[in-house]
């Protein structure tokens, strides 16, 4: 009976493990070159690893196969750009639609999009755009000047009949961008007049520095107004823009599919036949998936974990370039965070450098100005608070608080790219504030308590970030530090009327080199005052199969995938 | 019998108001704001205030709630906050997907638990009995995201023989009516597919279903051992049938009802407690989509989510009662 048994659960095992090894093969024999390519694709995907990697050396050719596959850690809010602020909708929507300004595929210099050329009239008022003729949506219909009209009215006024507002549809980046809405006083967009079917016009009542790099923001892309009129409200899931690739189908939280646009205006591209972007939450069973070949691209690798990759040879690391920063903020209405000399003192008791090591791997640097290097106004000149324990010792005794000092540090609940592990970088911090007889108790919540209870002002100290979307310093310093955004993104509660109108001269000049001036001045105020100790800018990693070509990661988190294409 | 059945589907209507007012205070107790949520953390204050009165959020609590409850009698989950859509709807794919899920995981359970127990009990002491209680013991104490991150290193990124991740091959996505794919794929003649789906399933079902597995093990084994005493199989065996089919025919019918209980009871929990599993395999289902709305305060999801989990619970326990007398008519109501 025993050896009975014992053979009827070994082919049991027998059979199972047959079942699964023969699977791989099942789909290629029984598709016999019939009706659908994908699934022969599934065979080279699922066990086509090894063989790709001998052909390796003969790489460089494009695979029969340019379906690529993007995974990320979670799904898009909505397909309505304009709507939402989430990086993962806008990297879908990067694809589908297209601005009337392009930023640089690694940068945020601007060029042609959707207009080829663009005036601005003396006064800095006035911005005529020349449209790019020939160019169709996805639903074939031409884009032209009213169709750019209509996008912006759609988004400016509440009682526009795509405005949506009813089925709860807010356009918040507008908002924050030009000013308000229409019928606001700030709002800076006073008419826009359709001058030809390919010319528009845009007349601001006042000017607004960054009124061009605004055009070049994944929220102002144009959406086809056929489709607002077709789609209505739900125009959130069926998107209908003029780039690259159409969309097909959404899966919520699985998967979108897009496909390449056949009548694109620009001959040859995208390379790429199908991108699909899959929801893999888990960490590791996204690097898993890629290790394994299922996924071509994965987004949110952690730090830790570039050395392995790097290790690797059929995968490859990419780097995002710098464009965020991650701050320990100060709530300057609370003792005694209200004294400068205790938050410079603070300023110099964080080590950034061992921050760096141990929790970034180095793929960060330490920052010194809230706004990252490069960016235009960027204050190089000045001098950064030095990890110095015995200079903070001095500056706390001379506050008056040689005795020491107890707060609680509040530290996020969540990675973000400016902060992977949040709970160790308060750990590193104190163990610093330690050194100089500073007691900083770790105090966490859950994510939405703590955007907005920091937002209340119930925090002493507390940790954040902050990323660029359109490579304009007045992002940084309006949204962080002006009195205006109190309450909202200023959550250290700083308030300098002298810094407010250098923001404000700054925010609405048109002359750069007059920008740059008053960027760099209130950079200078700002460190004096220290409503914050800037930690460091960091350079977020993805990693991909070496298959994948032509992949650039855009500093905004969302690029296009024009010119990616998959090699053998 | 139908006196008894429409008795409990009555009885069901007080438990789910219960549980809608329940889970109604306690969402409506969590801090933070769905409004400041779904704008992000550069939202302006204008732009939370005027979401707010958009959604009616602001409304006093028990407003929220009747509008809440009236939807309700009319078949209305009520529209997520966050994708704007008709949560009737929209809960279809990932209600479909769990219960693909869990009946896959609780056919593995009861297949394997079942034959393991009987055989455990029939051979008491023996090496297989000594075995596979060792491995119904590591299997209960398993965690499950150890257990499904382990499956996927080995059967998926060591070996390749299974897929790590999803329902289906995302290089060719399935078209979906009912969105059981495992249907869908032979409604739309593609047997291929259906492979590819059943053998995403594989790896999720045997994490989630390794628990209920080990827990039917160890109840089948002890039930049967009771029911092995008896004196009808020392009969059965006297008359010198000791085969194991008799064993399977007569023993287990007798020691099934207690299995049940725990199969019923198992079913409800993994309906609702798949979480862990959905996340690490990425299954798109109900777990995942509570666990996403909790995150982003998506009050209505939230609520009525957990309100259709309750619904099923309560209908798995009710067809496990029925069940029992049909199987042991000495079961009387």
């Amino acid at each position: 009976m025993n050896s009975k048994l014992w053979l009827m659960l070994l082919s049991l095992a027998l059979v199972f493990v047959l079942a699964a090894c023969g699977g791989e093969d099942e789909p290629a024999d029984g598709d016999g070159g019939g009706d659908d390519e994908e699934t022969a694709d599934d065979t080279e995907e699922a066990d086509g690893d090894d063989s790709e990697e001998s052909e390796d050396e003969a790489a460089g050719e494009a695979a029969a196969d340019q379906t690529l596959i993007f995974a990320r850690g979670g799904d898009s809010v909505s397909l309505d750009y304009a709507s939402v602020t989430d990086g993962e909708s806008s990297r879908v929507t990067k694809q589908i639609y297209e601005t009337l300004i392009e930023f640089d595929e690694d940068s945020f210099e601007i060029g042609p999009g959707l207009a080829e050329d663009w005036d601005v009239s003396d006064d800095g008022l006035t911005f005529t755009f020349q449209l790019r003729e020939g160019v169709t949506f996805h639903d074939g219909t031409d884009f032209n000047a009213e169709a750019v009209k209509i996008n912006f009215e759609r988004w400016a006024d509440p009682d526009h009949e795509y405005n949506f507002a009813d089925e709860g549809y807010a356009y918040s980046v507008y908002g924050q961008q030009f000013g308000g809405f229409k019928g606001d006083d700030g709002h800076v967009i006073d008419e826009i007049n359709v001058l030809g079917d390919h010319e528009v016009e845009f007349v601001l009542s006042e000017q607004l520095g960054s009124f061009i790099q605004n055009m070049g923001m994944s929220y102002f892309a144009m959406t086809s107004p056929a489709a607002f009129e077709e789609y209505g409200s739900e125009i959130n899931e069926n998107p209908v823009g003029t780039g690259p690739f159409q969309f097909v189908s959404w899966s919520r939280d699985d998967s979108i599919v897009l496909e390449k646009y056949e009548d694109y205006w620009q001959e040859g591209l995208p390379k790429l036949d199908q991108v699909i972007f899959q929801v893999i939450p888990d960490n590791a069973a996204r690097l898993t998936a890629l290790r394994s070949g299922e996924i071509d691209i994965m987004d949110g690798l952690n730090p830790d974990d570039v050395e392995m990759i790097e290790s690797e040879p059929e995968l490859t690391v990419f780097e995002r370039a710098t464009n965020n920063i991650g701050y320990l903020g100060f709530n300057m209405d609370k003792e005694p965070f209200d004294d400068p000399l205790v938050r410079r003192a603070f300023n110099h008791a964080i080590d950034k450098e061992a921050l760096i090591t141990s929790l970034y791997a180095g793929l960060a640097e330490p920052a010194k100005n809230l706004i990252p290097p490069g960016y235009m106004g960027y204050n190089d000149s000045i001098e950064e608070y030095a990890y110095d324990p015995d200079e903070a010792q001095a500056l706390l005794d001379e506050a008056g608080h040689a005795d020491g000092l107890e707060f609680d540090l509040w530290t996020m609940p969540v990675a973000r790219p400016y902060m992977p592990d949040p709970e160790r970088a308060a750990e590193v911090i104190q163990a610093n504030f330690a050194e100089i007889g500073v007691t900083a108790n770790i105090v966490s919540m859950e994510w939405a308590t703590y955007l907005e209870r920091t937002e209340q002002g119930e925090q002493d100290v507390f940790m954040l970030g902050w990323s660029g979307v359109n490579g304009d310093p007045d992002y940084f310093f309006s949204n962080l530090l002006h009195g205006s955004a109190i309450p909202g993104g200023n959550r250290t509660f700083y308030r300098s009327d002298e810094v407010d109108d250098l923001f404000d001269s700054a925010k609405v000049s048109v002359e750069e080199e007059e920008r740059i001036a008053l960027y760099e001045e209130a950079q200078e105020v700002i460190h004096e005052d220290a409503p914050l100790v800037p930690l460091v800018h960091t350079t977020p990693v993805l990693a991909g199969s070496d298959r994948v070509q032509g992949y650039v990661p855009h500093p905004s988190t969302s690029e296009t995938l024009l010119e990616v294409e998959l090699t053998e | 019998m139908i006196a008894y059945t429409i008795r409990r589907l009555l009885m069901l209507i007080p438990v789910l108001i219960g549980m809608s007012l329940i889970t109604f205070s306690i969402i409506h107790l969590i801090p933070g704001n769905p409004a400041q949520t779904i704008l992000g953390e550069q939202a302006t204050p204008q732009a939370i205030a005027s979401l707010e009165e958009q959604l009616g959020i602001n409304e006093p609590y028990f407003v929220q709630y009747g509008n809440y409850m009236a939807g309700l009698v009319q078949g209305d989950l009520g529209t997520s906050l966050r994708t704007r859509s008709e949560i009737s709807t929209e809960i279809r794919p990932y209600l479909a997907a769990t219960i693909e899920l869990t009946i896959f995981a609780m056919i593995f359970a009861v297949v394997v638990g079942v034959n393991a127990g009987i055989i455990s009990a029939w051979k008491q002491n023996s090496w297989f009995d000594y075995l596979s209680m060792l491995i119904a013991l590591v299997g209960v104490s398993m965690p499950i995201f150890w257990l499904g991150l382990m499956e996927q290193w080995i059967f998926a990124q060591e070996l390749g023989w299974l897929p790590a991740f999803g329902r289906g091959n995302p290089r060719d996505p399935v078209e979906t009516t009912t969105h059981f794919y495992l249907i869908d794929t032979l409604l739309n003649g593609r047997p291929d597919q259906w492979w590819a789906s059943f053998k995403h399933l594989i790896l999720p079902g045997i994490a989630l279903g390794t628990i209920p597995m080990a827990i039917i093990a160890r109840m089948t084994r002890s039930s049967m051992l009771e029911v092995l005493r008896n004196d009808y199989i020392r009969t059965i065996q006297a008359k010198g049938s000791r085969t194991f089919a008799v064993i399977y025919r007569h023993g287990f019918k007798n020691a099934v009802i207690p299995v049940l209980t725990v199969v019923g009871l198992q079913t409800g929990t993994l309906l609702g407690g798949a979480i862990l599993t959905e996340t690490i395999f990425s299954w798109p289902g109900i777990g995942r989509y509570v666990y996403e709305a909790i995150g982003n305060r998506d009050y209505p999801v939230i609520q009525s989510g957990i309100l259709v989990i309750a619904t099923m619970f309560v209908l798995i326990n009710l067809i496990v009662d029925l069940l029992y007398s049909y199987i042991d008519p000495r079961i009387k109501y």
